[in-house]
């Protein structure tokens, strides 16, 4: 019913004494959670717990449910069973009160083709009861963050996409909140707007901001979160922090195989010499504690290319979630 | 909460109605002309025209008994195009109700704000007829004023239906079913381009249930200067496909939408 106790006046963006990293308990924990669709379960048993602070990695192939997660933790879709917590209110119930506090990053752009850059911004806050006068006095603070200083004025259709999504970064910060949800924030943007994204994120960590961030881009990943969860087909099936998946899962080095005389290498010297060899088309991936024997009988057969790396994350993700194509 | 809770609504809904108000005044106008010159031209065009041949209808001119369907059909046209197209293309072609279903805001509160919306666009639409009326010497009696009273419910009415319209639809194109089914059919059964009682008695029952036709027996009678009986049951029969088509859409909606 009516709640007209929820004005709020957005504080400072950039926050001399915010609150160091790590010391804020849980600002979000799903336990047991499962949501069905007929006979698909999209979120099965899933269980996590995210602190303040933290960056959170959600990783999964396509349809893994990690949106289906995301929607279910901000109280949009109820779960069919499970409980969640979400900035210390219970979801769905308190949902609506929980977002206060809450930035959303989706993966679509939904901004509002009709406004200008600014008014974008000062609907939205709006829509926190954010009053204009606050909002109008901290749109330039944001758009100077988004890199879009300059740009109030314009029109959505003018702006590129990486513009559109680094508005959308500055839309998801409106109500200076606590945590924030990031959809794949960096799909279909180029090197460049990436890496500038990427920039801004660590600035909000750096602020205290935790973040729960989907991707399947196993390099941001390893950039940003401190803690990482694979999802597949609705499971969460690995946690642990980038450094501890790459020990637990997967050996440390990696050679990756083509050319002439592939198959002959590979029954012979690949099979005795790495611990572990994956096929994907032409390449094949050699996986071994040390890698010397077989660069050295890489080094002695004619007609093959190598490539030796340090295992990586998607290493680990490839291997357990298989390297078949998802779609 | 069960997907057939009645509607949990809350004071957010006035944010989502100021976007919508907002997109307006830049589009304002166009919009005025689409709600006031498309109606008033029809209304001259066959008020005049057409009327030169008819004796008077009900005991008035023409032109004096066609204001009053005028102000009933553009009012129910311009909620239901609001409530058909505009939010459709918020709801699944821009994307905006997800977006603001991420700040506090929850769904029922969106459809909420965009039946109010629906309603406030009507009351325009209806007084832009009734200043055209009044400044053509159409309509003289002070009485006609209170059909602004009427308008909003009108405009709730079809909002509320419109919505469930939306709430079904893959498409745009679903719509000309409403059009064509519903809207246009009812439109002539309804006593706004010629008096109820020259229908056929099947269809004058027909007539009964249609919320059109309760408006126009409102309007109609302000407009020529009458108090109009059976007032309390025409606004109850409005007032309910209104709320039933509100809480009809909010179900179907959050089946749509949050399930």
């Amino acid at each position: 019913m009516a709640d007209l106790s929820e004005q709020c006046v957005a504080p400072s963006l950039v926050s001399e004494d915010g609150p160091a990293r790590g010391n804020e308990g849980v600002v979000l924990r799903a336990a047991n959670l499962r949501k069905r669709y007929g006979e698909l379960e999209v979120v099965a048993r899933a269980s996590f717990a995210i602190h303040g602070g933290e960056c959170f990695g959600l990783l999964g192939p396509n349809g893994a449910g990690k949106t289906t997660t995301l929607r279910l933790c901000l109280g949009l879709i109820a779960p069919d069973s499970g409980a969640i917590e979400l900035m210390r209110e219970p979801v769905p119930s308190r949902a609506r009160i929980a977002r206060r506090t809450v930035g959303v990053v989706p993966q679509m752009d939904n901004l509002d083709p009709d406004f200008t850059v600014a008014e974008n911004l000062l609907v939205f806050g709006r829509y926190f009861g954010i009053t204009d006068a606050s909002s109008r006095a901290r749109i330039p603070e944001l758009l100077e963050f988004a890199g879009l200083a300059g740009r109030a004025s314009s029109r959505i259709q003018t702006l590129s996409g990486g513009m559109r999504r680094r508005l959308m970064l500055a839309r998801a910060l409106v109500n200076d909140p606590e945590l924030l949800f990031m959809d794949e924030p960096t799909t279909g943007l180029d090197p460049q707007a990436r890496h500038v994204i990427w920039d801004r994120l660590k600035q909000l960590l750096a602020r205290g901001k935790t973040i729960l961030l989907t991707t399947h881009f196993m390099e941001e990943a390893e950039r940003l979160c401190d803690r990482i969860a694979i999802m597949d087909r609705g499971r969460f099936i690995a946690e642990g922090t980038p450094r501890e998946l790459i020990e637990r899962h997967i050996e440390p080095h990696v050679i990756e195989v083509h050319g002439d005389g592939l198959e002959a290498w590979a029954n012979g010297d690949g099979v005795h010499l790495a611990s572990r060899l994956e096929r994907s088309g032409e390449t094949i991936f050699c996986y071994a504690a040390d890698a010397a024997l077989l660069l050295a009988s890489l080094e002695r057969t004619n007609g093959l290319r190598y490539l030796h790396r340090p295992a990586d994350l998607e290493d680990v993700f490839l291997k357990l979630t298989g390297r078949e194509l998802r779609d | 909460m069960s997907v057939y809770a009645l509607p949990r609504v809350s004071i957010r809904f006035v944010p989502v109605w100021r976007r919508n108000f907002l997109v307006w005044t830049k589009l304002a106008a166009p919009s005025v002309l689409f709600n006031l010159a498309d109606p008033t031209i029809y209304m001259l065009g066959l008020g005049y025209g057409l009327g030169t041949f008819l004796p008077d209808v009900g005991g008035v001119p023409y032109i004096a008994f066609l204001a009053a369907g005028t102000i009933c059909f553009s009012t129910m046209n311009t909620a239901t195009f609001e409530t058909l197209y505009s939010a459709f293309s918020r709801m699944h072609v821009q994307r905006t109700w997800d977006a603001i279903t991420n700040a506090p805001v929850a769904l029922d509160d969106i459809v909420l704000a965009e039946l109010i919306w629906a309603a406030s666009k009507s009351v325009l639409s209806g007084l832009a007829i009734l200043v055209v009326v009044y400044a053509l010497g159409i309509v003289a009696s002070p009485l006609a004023a209170a059909t602004l009273a009427i308008v909003p419910l009108i405009g709730l009415c079809f909002g509320g239906l419109g919505l469930v319209i939306t709430a079904l639809s893959p498409s745009y194109d679903f719509f000309s079913y409403y059009f064509t089914l519903i809207i246009t059919p009812m439109a002539m059964l309804s006593g706004v381009f010629f008096p109820v009682d020259q229908l056929p008695q099947a269809l004058r029952i027909v007539a009964e249930v249609l919320p059109l036709a309760h408006a126009t027996e409102l309007v109609r009678p302000l407009t020529l200067g009458a108090i109009p009986e059976h007032a309390v049951l025409h606004v109850a029969v409005l007032l309910a496909y209104g709320t039933a088509g509100f809480y009809a859409a909010t179900i179907l909606f959050r089946r749509r939408l949050a399930s």
